[in-house]
């Protein structure tokens, strides 16, 4: 396992080359849901960390900083630098290492920065993911809640045995809070920036010998008022996205992909674009063309003069209405087996029973983040530097090493902050890092020594694919005559987001991808006859992991019919819920609490309604009731109650904001957003006037209530879009008496 | 060569009329607090204020622009934006923080017109501008509570 670690890390610019020659310290830690996993603590790293990023740490010039452990480092002026494996886009993941790492180092929130990593498996990996670094699956937070507590334990440790020599006392009678060390028997204190000299020549204690709190003794975990410690540079400007990177003698570069998926270039003419004033060079890429301008507005100019013609013998020429026809035709025949309990075949043909079914559909659907793809890449005959703002930092180096035609140890990548995300920059195709590294390969081989920036237009991240699946489940249920429900089956038609990447090892049996039943194949619902396959068609679309990947449908499917259980059963759709999730604590948890906080019980007017639905996703469980307002055939959301167990709320705002957020994107799926291709195969959507995400208008009241918990922090990124789709169609339901099953949701005429 | 005013500097750019100020902005002043997300006055990402209007910067071109005065997320200032932006710290608006100081800009738009806005004005003045993160919410209370730190520094003043 250790060598099969090295091994991968080398090939990512890991710990094999001579300046990642180092004294290693190993330790296992039991991965939650992903076996025996490797963590690696590096001593003394972290300055490298920081020079590794290009940038030699702006708090050594007053001194030596102390750097204990990849993860922490400390300046003489008190700074505490905590180095940040995970990717920031928004979730607050800066916020949530820095909270662990502070808790445990008793620094002041005030003294604490947060740094990006670099790319670097071996010190910077994602402990569920096994030898990958990567910020996903709403994982951060509960793989680094120990580890980012142990580093932060452990530059403690040392402080105070520093303290501790040069006052000549006791460790034992040493005190330390808010970034102050103090001995009270002698009445002497230091902050920590003095003693970080000493503390840098110390020996690093094994992480596992040093203690970590009880959660009694915490005083940043927990509390609900700690600002992000980036929150000005996020209102004033200075935030530095990938887009934002500027380079001395830095080009622009823009490329014309393929209208159709799976197109390729069949002739290029190259003379009009070469003829725009300040263009560099024109790039032919394994998908599109390149042009390199000094300004962006001459790039643009010059992909707008390429005269090119496509083969479209190999592409996708069909629509979304084909595919959806297709679909349809294979919801008809027997998938592959998912899950098989009682026989539910039997039941739903019993007699003496009542038999109900429903087909739910969902479009292909963008990220559409903020900031669209992006990345600065310089090549120079000693290596590759990229800018980006990547989810899988260790996977696009090598995605660049190929397409650059260089070593994975020679390339640096530098993460930037990400301006949203939603799964966009974990692409294992690595689509926008790979087009950057090809034209930075394509330049310097024409003698073009200099950064270039692509920065892709909002159309080209519209049209440029990698889209969550569309998705169609059928499924049918039977009431015994008491109106219980005896059996569940349900076809899910899907594609695989993980087949042909390298994650296509952890795919399960075959013609099983889990991403695509995850939520049904683990149906929670006490039903003792449940039937559950599926069929993964092929369709030319490239898709990808989309703000809670297959929860994001399979939800969908799954609470509504739910909800139409209860309604044939005549039983209150809370009441049913609760009767079959009779085993799960943490759902009724949930259940109770929205339901209380939402008045679950208190009568509405006439054409509004009220509507529920409870999912488990990431370790957490989220329940939400919708309140809508339905007139002819508008629908409006004018309240969601939602209500969170995520484990131990370490930043109870940041939950908030993510439940908040999550409600809001969930809203837009439900509300607003679909992707579509017309008959020949064009995506018809080009930006945000026909690709539709809510707005401040239509932005209900959201109120967000945290279920108290002990238990290991679990996903918080993720959850909250689940429900929001089916509690939003349970809701136009019980104030319509209308079953909606298709998304984006339309009344109607 | 064009001559433009931004925040309160006059600045001569070698860049074609027809260029956009979002461009000007970002790749000849190196002002990339103002973003781009759409091109086409959809998102809002780019808003900044000319003549202390809110306007997208991507559909405004140099040629246009004449004297008018520009500010950028960069040089914005006075009671109003420091009013907003404590309310955005206070509320903890920004999420990834892309969108953000597009949002400033048009909430300072706003409240420097109308100081005590309705929630029909709020939501008229900021609908034009997107936010993926989700914080549309804490948006609005936000700029509730910078009014009423505007209102209450105005009543303080008053003899």
């Amino acid at each position: 396992m250790t060598a099969f670690i090295e091994r991968r890390a080398a090939r990512s610019g890991g710990i094999e080359s001579p300046r990642f020659s180092r004294r290693t310290l190993l330790r296992s830690v039991a991965g939650a849901g992903a076996g025996l996993t490797l963590g690696l603590l590096l001593p003394s790293r972290g300055a490298e960390a920081a020079a590794d990023a290009g940038e030699g740490p702006a708090d050594a010039r007053d001194g030596e900083p102390f750097a204990p452990n990849a993860f922490v480092r400390l300046a003489p002026d008190g700074t505490v630098t905590v180095i940040c494996k995970h990717l920031e886009m928004g979730q607050g993941v800066y916020t949530g290492l820095c909270t662990l790492v502070a808790e445990e180092l008793d620094a002041a929130w005030s003294q604490v920065r947060p740094e990006p990593a670099p790319a670097d498996a071996a010190r910077y990996n994602n402990l569920f993911w096994g030898p990958l670094q990567g910020t996903g699956g709403s994982t951060s937070l509960a793989n680094a809640f120990e580890q980012m507590r142990r580093a932060g334990a452990v530059a403690r440790a040392m402080l105070v045995t520093a303290a501790a020599q040069e006052w000549g006392v006791a460790p034992a009678e040493i005190e330390t809070a808010e970034g102050v060390l103090r001995h009270p028997a002698s009445d002497r204190s230091a902050p920590y920036g003095a003693m970080v000299e000493r503390a840098a020549g110390l020996t690093v204690p094994d992480p596992d010998s040093v203690a970590l709190k009880a959660p009694e003794q915490f005083r940043l975990i927990g509390k609900g008022d700690l600002r992000r410690p980036d929150a000005e540079a996020r209102i004033n400007g200075t935030a530095i996205f990938a887009s934002d990177i500027r380079r001395p003698g830095m080009l622009v570069a823009r490329v014309r992909r393929p209208p159709r998926f799976g197109a390729v270039l069949k002739t290029l003419d190259e003379d009009a674009a070469k003829s725009v004033p300040g263009v560099k060079a024109v790039l032919v890429l394994p998908r599109g063309v390149a042009v390199v301008a000094e300004k962006s507005w001459q790039a643009d100019q010059a992909r707008a003069a390429l005269n090119i013609t496509w083969d479209d013998s190999a592409a996708l020429t069909v629509g979304t209405d084909a595919i959806r026809k297709q679909y349809r035709e294979l919801a008809e025949q027997p998938g592959t087996v998912v899950r098989n309990d009682g026989d539910a075949a039997a039941a739903l043909s019993d007699p003496e029973g009542r038999t109900l079914e429903a087909t739910y559909e969902v479009p292909y659907l963008a990220h559409a983040p903020m900031e669209p793809p992006s990345a600065v890449a310089h090549l120079t005959d000693a290596g590759i530097e990229v800018w980006t703002g990547s989810q899988v930092p260790t996977m696009d180096v090598l995605t660049i090493a190929e397409a650059a035609r260089v070593k994975p140890e020679a390339v640096t990548l530098h993460v930037t902050l990400a301006g949203g995300s939603f799964g966009r920059r974990a692409n294992p195709a690595g689509d926008c890092v790979a087009e950057a590294a090809g034209i930075a390969r394509g330049l310097l081989d024409r003698g073009i020594v200099a950064p270039v920036q692509l920065a892709w237009t909002r159309e080209d991240d519209i049209r440029g694919g990698f889209y969550r699946p569309m998705a169609l489940h059928r499924v049918s249920g039977a009431l015994d005559p008491n109106g219980r429900p005896v059996a569940w089956r349900q076809r899910v038609v899907c594609q695989s987001v993980l087949k042909d990447t390298p994650f296509a090892p952890i795919l399960g049996a075959p013609g099983i991808d889990p991403m695509a039943v995850e939520g049904v194949k683990d149906l929670p619902y006490a039903v003792p006859n449940v039937h559950a396959d599926l069929h993964m068609p092929e369709t030319g679309v490239p898709v990808l992991w989309w703000r809670s990947i297959g929860h994001s449908h399979t939800a969908f499917a799954v609470e509504s019919f739910m909800d139409e259980m209860a309604h044939a059963a005549h039983v209150d759709p809370l009441v049913l819920r609760l009767d079959l999730l009779r085993d799960h604590p943490r759902a009724l948890g949930v259940l109770m609490l929205v339901a209380e906080q939402a008045g679950w019980h208190a009568p509405m007017e006439g054409g509004r309604g009220r509507g529920l639905a409870v999912h488990e996703s990431y370790g957490s469980v989220v329940a939400t009731v919708a309140e809508v307002t339905v007139r002819e055939q508008t629908i409006r959301v004018d309240r969601m109650v939602c209500a969170v167990d995520c484990g131990l709320p370490v930043n109870p705002d940041i939950i908030r904001a993510q439940v908040e957020g999550g409600t809001v994107f969930g809203l837009s799926a439900t509300l607003r957003s679909r992707l579509t291709l017309d008959e020949t195969g064009l995506v018809r959507q080009s930006n945000f006037h026909d690709f539709e995400v809510l707005r401040q208008a239509s932005t209900p009241e959201i109120a967000v209530h945290i279920v108290p918990s002990t238990d290991p922090p679990s996903g918080i990124g993720e959850p909250a879009v689940p429900p929001v789709a089916p509690a939003v169609a349970n809701a136009v339901f019980a104030a319509t008496g209308r079953r909606l099953r298709s998304l984006p949701l339309r009344v109607p005429s | 060569m064009a001559r433009l005013t931004i925040n309160g500097t006059v600045q001569t750019l070698d860049v074609p009329p027809e260029t956009s100020l979002l461009n000007a902005l970002r790749d000849e002043l190196g002002l990339t607090g103002t973003k781009y997300g759409c091109g086409l006055s959809q998102c809002g990402a780019c808003t900044v204020h000319v003549n202390g209007d809110a306007v997208r910067a991507c559909q405004t071109y140099v040629r246009d622009l004449g004297d008018a005065r520009v500010t950028t997320i960069e040089g914005v200032s006075g009671p109003v934006a420091d009013a907003v932006r404590a309310a955005w710290l206070e509320h903890d608006v920004a999420q990834c923080g892309y969108c953000q100081p597009g949002q400033i800009m048009q909430a300072i738009a706003l409240l420097t017109r109308q100081p005590n806005p309705d929630d029909a004005a709020i939501t008229a003045a900021m609908n034009g501008n997107l936010c993926r993160c989700g914080t549309y919410g804490r948006i609005r209370a936000a700029i509730r509570s910078a009014a009423r730190m505007l209102s209450l520094a105005t009543e303080g003043a008053e003899p």
